[in-house]
């Protein structure tokens, strides 16, 4: 039994994996080299590919525009979205519910239905092609989450603890800072952690809002197909290069990563 | 929890009201606004009321890719939840190994999604990538930039090596929240594993698998980029999905009026599966509960 588990977990890591190991292999190749045949490992190591992107700002940039638009996204989301959660968690308030499932149906909505109109909203207030516009955009779909897995977990705790620290004499912001936070830290994790990863990975409506300032590294990378051809190794170094920051973040909240899953609520 | 009454709290969430009105409310209101009016150009739109939704009802191109949107969504489905509980039981509970295959599970979840495309473009390329060269060695044709059964077989493996992971993922938070205790009683009753799956089990997970059946089929339901990176729709429009048309529509041709419509349909369509779902579900739960305080 435990051993046709370890197979079963062994072989599905390896299907996960293969696709990702192939990408990095042929990052380390020459475009001679990749088109000229198969191989499982590069003949002929090379860090050309990577070179191409260090040397030429308007790679380089990309990541740096991505990262930064990723990250306002995420302390906007949770700025805003740590009240709503606690009101949620704690108060009954006209149209709490309402108000609630609206949040959650911006979940739902098509990027595709809002191309158009997102692309001249912030265009007629000036914000095009800025790095705040697209994290304002994302918004959209990482705020409702936010606010979701933030009840999950401040619902957990007892509201005997809010009321013990009022009637010690704490102002609200003093107690939801430096007692009712570091209670949720693991809910906090996980919430930028679900912030970076839809913000992250979306293209779609970051392409249409940015055209040179603000222009992600997802979208720099189609300019590998060129007249010649794909230039697959500058694309396949351009693409490993994109995983590294998910990488990092998983490895970081690795502990919560069980309970946050759930949103907090197992 | 017994909650408070207090018109107060709308304070607290007066912000993400606001913030989630200017990205929400106003785009949509502008979608609506289009949807209903022929416009020429700035100065000369006439308001045609719900003609553009009789219209887009009758294009066979959007039945089409309508018709392939649900098929695609469901087969997604159909093999993502049963695997990634799969998955979820095999996965090591402690040590370092569990470390390791959550981050190794969590890793497709956090490559941005025309990266995807791009990985398995390469990876099923029958010239220079491993699957499409292996598949091709062992005697099958596979070609998935002409051959439209290839390509959803691709579009299909793709979205299955993206996506298993979440659902697996969520099982797996799900499963690590059962009491010992539940074990211990059924190892008491010399339960076979079978039935510690589908009575104690399955029944636990079934928070975790509501979440799960959501998301999937809403992301499913507006994906994009993945496959218009891996096939472009191709080959002819045997993989274009709904989001792709409705963009092909709205920016390439500047349909503005058909699209917008047909964009509140969609958004309609998402909405009341998603809600039909939910409702369903939460009304047999409650119909099973009545039943067993019965007997």
């Amino acid at each position: 039994m435990t051993r046709n588990k370890r197979i079963g977990i062994i072989s599905y890591s390896a299907f996960v994996l293969l696709p990702i190991y192939w990408l990095i292999n042929m990052s380390f190749k020459s475009n001679e080299e990749i088109t000229g045949g198969l191989s499982l490992w590069p003949q002929q190591f090379t860090f050309a590919n990577y070179q191409v992107i260090f040397t030429d700002p308007s790679w380089y940039n990309g990541y740096f525009n991505s990262i930064y638009y990723v990250v306002l996204n995420s302390v906007i989301t949770l700025v805003v979205a740590l009240p709503a959660a606690y009101a949620f968690s704690r108060y009954k308030f006209v149209g709490d519910k309402h108000l609630f499932f609206w949040l959650l149906t911006n979940r739902m909505a098509p990027p595709a239905v809002f191309l158009l109109p997102f692309f001249q909203l912030y265009s007629s207030v000036g914000l095009f092609d800025t790095h705040i516009a697209v994290a304002l955009a994302h918004c959209l779909f990482s705020v409702p989450l936010a606010v979701w897995i933030l009840e999950g977990f401040m619902s957990a705790v007892p509201r005997e603890i809010d009321e013990t620290a009022y009637i010690d004499g704490y102002s609200f912001g003093h107690f939801f800072i430096r007692l009712f936070l570091p209670l949720i830290s693991s809910g906090i994790g996980v919430t930028i952690f679900f912030s970076f990863m839809f913000s992250w990975v979306e293209l779609l409506l970051a392409r249409t809002l940015t055209s040179v300032n603000a222009k992600p590294i997802a979208a720099i990378m189609t300019r590998t197909i060129g007249a010649s051809g794909v230039d697959w190794g500058v694309l396949a170094a351009a693409g490993v290069l994109t995983i590294i920051p998910g990488v990092l973040v998983i490895y970081f909240v690795r502990n919560h990563v069980a309970k946050g899953f759930a949103l907090g609520r197992v | 929890m017994n909650k408070v009454q207090n018109n107060k709290a709308w304070l607290l969430v007066l912000p993400v009201f606001l913030l989630v009105a200017f990205s929400a409310i106003i785009p949509l209101m502008t979608v609506v606004n289009y949807s209903v009016q022929d416009i020429f150009d700035q100065n000369n739109a006439y308001f045609v009321g719900l003609e553009w939704y009789q219209e887009v009802m009758s294009v066979p191109r959007l039945q089409d890719s309508l018709a392939r949107q649900f098929f695609y969504s469901g087969t997604v489905l159909l093999i993502e939840v049963p695997l990634g509980i799969c998955v979820a039981l095999m996965m090591p509970t402690r040590g370092w190994t569990a470390s390791l295959s959550l981050i190794v599970l969590a890793l497709p979840l956090l490559i941005p999604w025309n990266v995807v495309g791009t990985i398995w473009q390469i990876f099923a390329r029958s010239d220079i990538g491993l699957l499409g060269y292996v598949i091709n060695g062992i005697g099958i044709d596979y070609n998935y930039t002409n051959n439209s059964v290839d390509a959803w077989f691709t579009v299909l493996l793709m979205d299955v090596w993206h996506w298993t992971s979440l659902i697996a993922l969520l099982c797996y938070s799900g499963l690590r929240a059962i009491p010992d205790a539940y074990y211990q009683a059924a190892r008491i009753d010399r339960a076979s594993s079978w039935a510690i799956f589908r009575y104690i089990q399955l029944p636990k997970l079934q928070g975790v698998l509501i979440i799960g059946v959501l998301l999937r089929f809403m992301d499913s339901f507006m994906i994009y980029t993945e496959p218009f990176v891996l096939t472009g729709g191709g080959p002819g429009n045997s993989t274009t999905f709904l989001s792709q048309t409705l963009t092909k529509m709205a920016i390439g041709q500047f349909d503005i009026g058909p699209a917008a419509a047909f964009s509140i349909i969609y958004f309609l369509i998402v909405l009341l599966v998603s809600w039909l779902f939910f409702t369903t579900i939460t009304h047999l739960d409650k119909d099973k509960v009545k039943e067993q305080s019965h007997d």
